[in-house]
This record gives C-alpha cells, structure tokens and sequence, in this order.
C-alpha cells in the first residue's frame, strides 16, 4: 500500500529522475512512507505506541525576563522507547523546551519527573546522574574541534567519573571498547585518531551521536539535528536515530523544522507555538488545519519554502 | 576495525594520536615553563632587598589609593593635564587614521597589486619594531622635546596599528559589490569612497576609537618618559621629583578613570560594530 | 507618472544633500577638533611635517658605525637579552595568573557572580594603569633592577590577557562546554575537557603577541627605571652620542623582528 503511494508520487511529481536520487528526495517531499533501503520502520498504524511513560512535565512555564513567557503551561508523556518530534516555528521555545527537560535551562515552574523521580529541583550530584540518563545532540555537533574523534565520543562517560579520574582521561578498557563498538556502528570507525574539525558535518554529527550513546541514555535529545546538514547527511542522520529507538529501545526526542522528514519518522509529533503545544498526536493526524494552527500558513507553502 | 585502533606500551588502547600542532604546543608550554623558573635565577637583581621592597611598596600603594591628594598641584591643573594628554592622543590618532586610510588603500589584497601590498606590509612590520618612546626620541633630535615629537612618534604606530585593522576590514567587503562597480565603468577612487568606505564604515571608527584609546596610555607614558607634557609628567614628577606618593595616587586614579571610561566607550562601539 | 519620478528625483536629492551636509558637518567637527587639539598641545602642523625628512636625514647619517661604537656591541648585546628575558618571564607568569581570572571571569566559567565581579574589577584596573605608572611606582622601593621592570610588565600583561583570554573562552567553547555540562561532567571536566584544548593554542599566540609588545614596553619601563636596554638608550641619548644611539634602536628592533618571525612560525604550527 506505502509502496503503491510512493510510485505514484514519484510518477507524479518526478518521473525523469533514477533511483537514488528519487530517495533522496523522498526524505523531503513524501507524506506518510516508510523509507525504503532500510530495515526501519514507521509506524504507519494511526494508534500509537503502547508503552509506559518514562517522562511527564506538568505545568512547565518558563520566563526569561518577568512577563515575558517563552513557554506557557506545557503538559505532556514522554514515552519508552518512541521518537518524539518537536514541531513549530522557530521563536516556539522548542529548544528551551528541550533544554528544559535535562535543566540545561532551569523552568520558571513546573514539574518534570523522569524514571518516578521528581527532577526538577534536583542538585549536584543527582543532577549530574540524572543527566549521564539524558543524552544531547545539537545542531552544531558542540564537539571540541580540536580533540580526536575517539577522545569526544570518551567525553560521553564524564558523567561516571570525578573530576580526577575525567581530567587525566582515566577511560577503562571496556569502556573504550563498547565506545568502540558504537563508532563502528555509526560507520566513524576509519576516523577515529581525526582531529574533529578535519570532519564533514555529517561525520560530526555521528560523533555527537556516538557521544551521546555512550552514556548509555534512556533518552536522547536532539536539538535540531539536521538543521545544518545537507539532505543525504540529514537523512543518514535520521536513519540513525531512528535505527537507536528502535533497535536499542531509547527514547528520542526530536526537534525539527522540517515537518515532512517529522512525518517521516516520529511515532508522535508535537506541535509548538509561541510557548503552548497545540498539537500532540500521531504524524497521520498532521493535516493542513494542523498545519496551520503549529505555524499560521499553509502545509503547502511549508513544503514549497 | 581492530586493525585502526593503536594501542601504547601497556597494551592499552590510545584514544587520541596527537598532531603535530598539538606536540609542538605541548612542547612549548614545558619549555616556557622551564624557561621561566630559569628566567628568575638569571635575572639581575642587584640592590634588591625583598623584606624591604615588599613592605614599601604596600605602604606607598596604601598611601596612594587611601589618601589621594594633590600637594603641588591643584585639580584645575591636573585635568588641564589631562586635556593636553587627550589632545596629544587624539590628534595622533586623527592624523594617523587619515594617513592609514590610503595605506590601508593599497595593503588590502582586494584593492591593489601585490607588490603594492607587500611593501607596505613590510614598512609597516619595521614602524612597528621600533618602540613608540624611541620615536618620540628621535623625533625629538630633529624637532626638540615636546608636542611635535611626541605627535608624530606616536603617528607611527598608529599607523602601523590602523593599517593592518583598516585593511582586514576592507577586505572583508564582498568581492561582488566591487566587481559590479567596476563593470559599470566606476573609477578607483568611485569604489574606494562609494563602496568600500560606506561598507566598512562602523569597523573603521570602531578600531580607530580602540586607537585613540590605546594612544591615551602611550600618551601618558610619552609624558613620563618623553618629555611630552601632559598628566604623564605630573606623574613623573610626582614620584621622581618630589617623591609624594599622595600625590602620584590622586594621578593615577584620575588617569585609571580616564582610561576606564574610554575603554567601556570602546567596548559599545565594538559591540555596535 | 510623469510626476512620480519627479518626486522620487527630488527625495533622492535630498537625500543625497542631506548626506553631503551630514559628512560635511562631520569633517568641520573634525578639522576644529584637531585645531583645538593643536592649540592645546602647542602642536605645529608644518613643523610636524618638516620633522619626518630632518629624522631621515639623521638616521641616515647616524648609522655608519663607527669602530668605537662597534666595540659597544657586547654590552647591548648583554642587556638586551635582559630585556627579552624579563619581557618573556613577566609574560609568561602573568599568563598562568591570567588563566585562572579569565576562567574566574567568563560567563562560561565563573564559579560564582562575586568572584566573577572581582576578578573582572582586579583586571581593569591592572590593565587601566598605564605601565609607566606602575614602573613609577615601583621603582621607588624596589630600586633600579629587573625587579622593578618585571613587576610593571607582569601587572600590565596581566589585565591584558585577562581580557583576551576572556574573549577566547567565551569564542571558542561555549558549544563543546554544553555539550559536556549535558552529558553530566563535572565543572573541572568542562574546563579541563573543553575550554582549555579548545582555547589553549589561541591563548598562546596571544602569549607570543604579550611578548612581543612587552619587548617595546620594556624598552620604556628601562628608560624610568634604569634598567636594560632602555636604560642604555637613555644614557647615551643623555649624552648626545647618536650613533650609540642609533646601534641599539637597531638592536632592538632586529630583536623584535625575529621575535616576530618567531612567533609566526609558531603560529602557523599551533592554530
């Protein structure tokens, strides 16, 4: 049925290009497919997943300076093992959203309990254990430019060690290897000794999401991933993230502004605008009125831009 | 994959191989280190006695900063002073900006030949060797001790500090404005003073602020050193001459706020720019 | 129609007029400024002028040594390594002082507001106070000896390099300190994992360019101070022996161009 849909959107839209190129622009143009060339899978069942619950944030405000909101009363379920996508235009709040969710920003109020522990006045150490849970991955890569690549994926087990053991690099052999083993299945394994701006943006980003899996998370957050890559990059990225929630049962969550590659690959999408979610629903839901109460325009427009 | 990964002596697995850059950095920092902890053997201290250096001069910064006053002088004349070592400051800095404006012309790559470019960058490199007191000093030969030495002295490190600044920014301009200029039939000078000057206009004012900023220091030390005039003799005559470390306190306060409030006024136009 | 490019002609013109008057007003401003400025300091343009050929002249003819000044060479040879050495030795210790308050006074990472205040304040002033006076100061208890150039320098260098050590932290590791600050690290791994690889080549060539200018300065603190190089020039100067003179201006500045060139090499290996 998918696979029906596709050939005649291709047919429809773009009957002279081959195939590669047809993939690729899949990732940015097709509806409610999977994307074939892999053993990933979207749900394509309009239910969601029946999972339990490993995050709820109730009430969450967050002020920048007094009266000015950013983010208004914010509920919502995280999930075990889903990918979440965060939708909206940008000025939403979807990145202090997200960076409220590990306090990397510290919420005006509200509560955000992870794993049936009340985190959002954590301090200190269960601060710290709380975020070695939490793995990120950012739109520019935030490696250390200058350090290897197998010295930034290490940097991932900080969070286990004190300041001692992390300052002279005091890495075990197992840990080095099972960091090992997640380069090699990123495909980074030939770059390892490369200083980290010797790297493509693609490259950078696997590195930042090898960092992230090896401190063995129960969900990674990933602020705008793709937002500066090219569109195979983008899509190997995906693939990825895709590949670790469903393989490796992780949560991620997914900030992103390309809402077809959301409709892609979420198993939920949600939609933020000025500061309030005003969509929470299976990607099939996103019609055009969806579309327009998350962003004020059209779908179509959307897709032209 | 077993095959990329280096181990070290121990059998253990290495998680970085550093670059060449990163052995000679490493090498470096070591060698300063060593070379320091050197330095303070070898360096000459003949006359020194620590266990009276030490309390002295807490005694006369205490009475500097804790009872500042002006014993030989009065406030009138210290901040007319301060106005000449301003005026000395801004008109090396106008005359050298104006000056720096044309090098800057022709050491830009984008703008003049490379030999041009080259030679000047050259010029620029010896101006820059000489220290700004030397200058002053000879200056001073050929035109006696006073404001002209002291202005051009200080004329040629502005230069030299201008040129590069002003240059880096014309380069910056985007290659197409020019092209679409000079495909109109615009002249040189055209492109100079309708594009590249508008263009990099808050960058030049900018950099010449932080100048005259620089100059107000180097403007106080051509008083004290050079025979300049200015707040920088008061200074040197205070402690020199009548050694009235009240006095040489109240100097240099007025001279840090002078220089604190050029700074924060350098700092805005910076982050305007 | 007709009478729409009319009017836009006209709004273009008094834009243009207006643009002329603005740039005239501001070159006015400018030109009695430095009438002023000329005024106050006694500064006379023409002979201002006049000075740079008379300055040529005298360099040109001051610089065929002869065998008497030649014979000097050793003892400006002796003290100006003197200089270099105090120039480098005061840098490089205000350097590891500097590195602690820059971390102390980054937005990234301060330990807390006070400190970060302090620290802040601590620079300024040490930065603000221009070297002459601290050399000034100095000298009056610590005498005539390295001593004294070595602590005028240091302070000056200190307040320097905060500030651009300040700049480079917050540049070049505001992303990679996130990223580790998410993964749980600690603060000592973020400064010692990301700030400091991040930013310790930056750091050095700010180092290199401390030294550089300090060669200079050091030049002026010897003049105050009787000390080094500086000192040499003075007595020399003093004396009106002009080709002494002109040998170690040459001195100087042979030596700092190979400290430039140095310092590029350098550079080049690191950044």
């Amino acid at each position: 049925m998918a696979v029906e849909h596709k050939t005649k959107e291709v047919t429809k839209n773009r009957t002279d290009f081959n195939k590669k190129e047809t993939d690729e622009v899949l990732i940015s143009f097709d509806e409610d497919i999977e994307v074939t060339g892999n053993e990933v899978e979207t749900a394509s069942k309009k239910e969601l997943k029946e999972m339990p619950v490993i995050m709820s944030i109730e009430n969450l405000n967050k002020e920048y300076s007094k009266g000015k909101s950013v983010l208004k009363e914010i509920n919502f379920n995280i999930k075990q093992g889903e990918l979440l996508s965060i939708i909206g235009p940008s000025g939403a709040g979807k990145s202090t959203l997200l960076r409220s969710i590990n306090r990397m920003i510290e919420p005006t109020s509200g509560k955000i309990t992870f794993d049936g522990k009340n985190i959002t006045s954590v301090k200190g150490k269960e601060l710290r254990h709380m975020r070695t849970n939490i793995g990120m991955i950012f739109q520019h890569y935030n490696l250390v430019d200058r350090l290897s690549v197998f010295e930034n994926v290490m940097h991932g087990t900080l969070g286990y060690k004190n300041s001692l053991q992390g300052i002279f690099s005091m890495y075990t052999e197992s840990e080095k290897e099972e960091a090992l083993d997640i380069i090699t299945e990123l495909g980074i394994q030939d770059h390892i000794y490369k200083r980290c701006d010797e790297l493509s943006g693609g490259q950078k980003q696997r590195v930042g999401i090898a960092r992230a899996l090896v401190q063995k998370p129960k969900i990674i957050l990933c602020d705008e991933p793709i937002a500066s890559l090219d569109p195979s990059s983008s899509r190997v990225i995906m693939d990825h993230l895709r590949k670790i929630c469903s393989e490796k049962g992780i949560t991620v969550i997914v900030n992103l502004h390309q809402v077809d590659v959301a409709k892609n690959y979420s198993d939920r999408i949600i939609g933020l605008n000025s500061g309030q979610v005003v969509f929470n629903g299976h990607p099939a839901e996103i019609d055009k009125e969806v579309i327009q109460s998350i962003y004020g325009t059209d779908f179509d427009d959307l897709i032209t831009e | 994959m077993t095959a990329l990964v280096e181990r070290n002596k121990n059998g253990c697995i290495k998680v970085s191989k550093p670059s060449r850059g990163q052995r000679v950095l490493k090498g470096l920092l070591i060698g300063s280190a060593i070379f320091t902890v050197i330095g303070f053997f070898i360096m000459d201290y003949a006359g020194l006695d620590l266990t009276q250096a030490i309390p002295m001069t807490l005694d006369n910064l205490g009475q500097m900063f804790l009872s500042p006053s002006l014993n030989n002088t009065t406030w009138s004349n210290a901040l007319w002073q301060v106005t000449i070592t301003l005026s000395l400051a801004f008109l090396s800095t106008i005359l050298g900006a104006v000056i720096s404006l044309f090098l800057a012309f022709g050491t830009a790559v984008n703008l003049s030949k490379p030999w041009v470019s080259n030679t000047i960058k050259a010029f620029i490199t010896v101006v820059r060797a000489v220290p700004t007191v030397l200058w002053v000093l000879i200056f001073a030969i050929a035109a006696g001790l006073g404001s002209v030495a002291a202005v051009i002295g200080m004329i040629f490190h502005s230069i030299a500090y201008l040129v590069k600044a002003y240059s880096e920014a014309f380069e910056e301009v985007d290659e197409g404005k020019i092209e679409a200029l000079r495909a109109s039939g615009a002249s040189y000078f055209h492109i100079l003073f309708q594009v590249i000057v508008p263009q990099t206009k808050s960058f030049l004012i900018s950099w010449t602020f932080l100048r005259f900023e620089i100059n107000f220091g180097v403007a106080v030390a051509m008083g004290a050193a050079a025979g300049a005039g200015g707040i920088g003799y008061e200074l040197f005559m205070a402690s020199t001459f009548y050694y009235d470390m009240q006095e040489v306190g109240a100097i240099t306060l007025i001279i840090l706020v002078v220089a604190i409030i050029l700074e924060l006024f350098a700092n805005k136009l910076k982050v305007n720019a | 129609m007709m009478s729409k490019t009319n009017t836009l002609n006209v709004n273009e013109i008094n834009i243009i007029q207006k643009k002329n008057l603005y740039l005239l007003l501001t070159v006015v401003v400018i030109v009695g400024l430095i009438m002023l400025a000329s005024y106050i300091t006694e500064y006379n343009h023409i002979e201002g002028v006049l000075s740079i050929p008379a300055a040529a002249s005298w360099m040109a003819s001051n610089i065929w040594f002869s065998s008497s000044t030649l014979a000097n060479l050793g003892s400006v040879m002796r003290l100006l390594w003197e200089t270099i050495l105090i120039s480098i030795v005061s840098t490089t210790t205000a350097a590891i002082f500097a590195v602690v308050f820059a971390l102390m006074g980054s937005k990234l990472t301060y330990i807390n507001k006070p400190l970060m205040l302090a620290a802040k304040i601590i620079a300024s002033i040490s930065r603000n106070i221009p070297v002459v006076a601290w050399a000034l100061i100095l000298v009056i208890s610590f005498g005539t000896n390295s001593m004294t150039g070595f602590l005028a320098l240091f302070f000056g260098s200190f307040g320097f390099l905060v500030r651009a050590f300040v700049e480079t932290i917050d540049e070049d590791s505001k992303d990679s300190v996130e990223a580790l600050k998410a993964t749980g690290a600690t603060y000592w791994h973020t400064i010692f994992k990301a700030v400091l690889p991040g930013s310790m080549p930056q750091m050095f060539s700010w180092i290199l360019f401390m030294i550089e200018t300090n060669i200079r300065s050091a030049t002026l603190v010897g003049l105050l101070t009787g000390t080094g190089i500086g000192y040499l020039f003075d007595l020399y100067y003093k004396q009106l022996n002009y080709e002494m003179v002109s040998l170690i201006t040459l001195a100087i500045v042979l030596a700092v161009l190979v400290i430039e060139a140095i310092s590029n090499i350098i550079r080049r290996e690191i950044l």
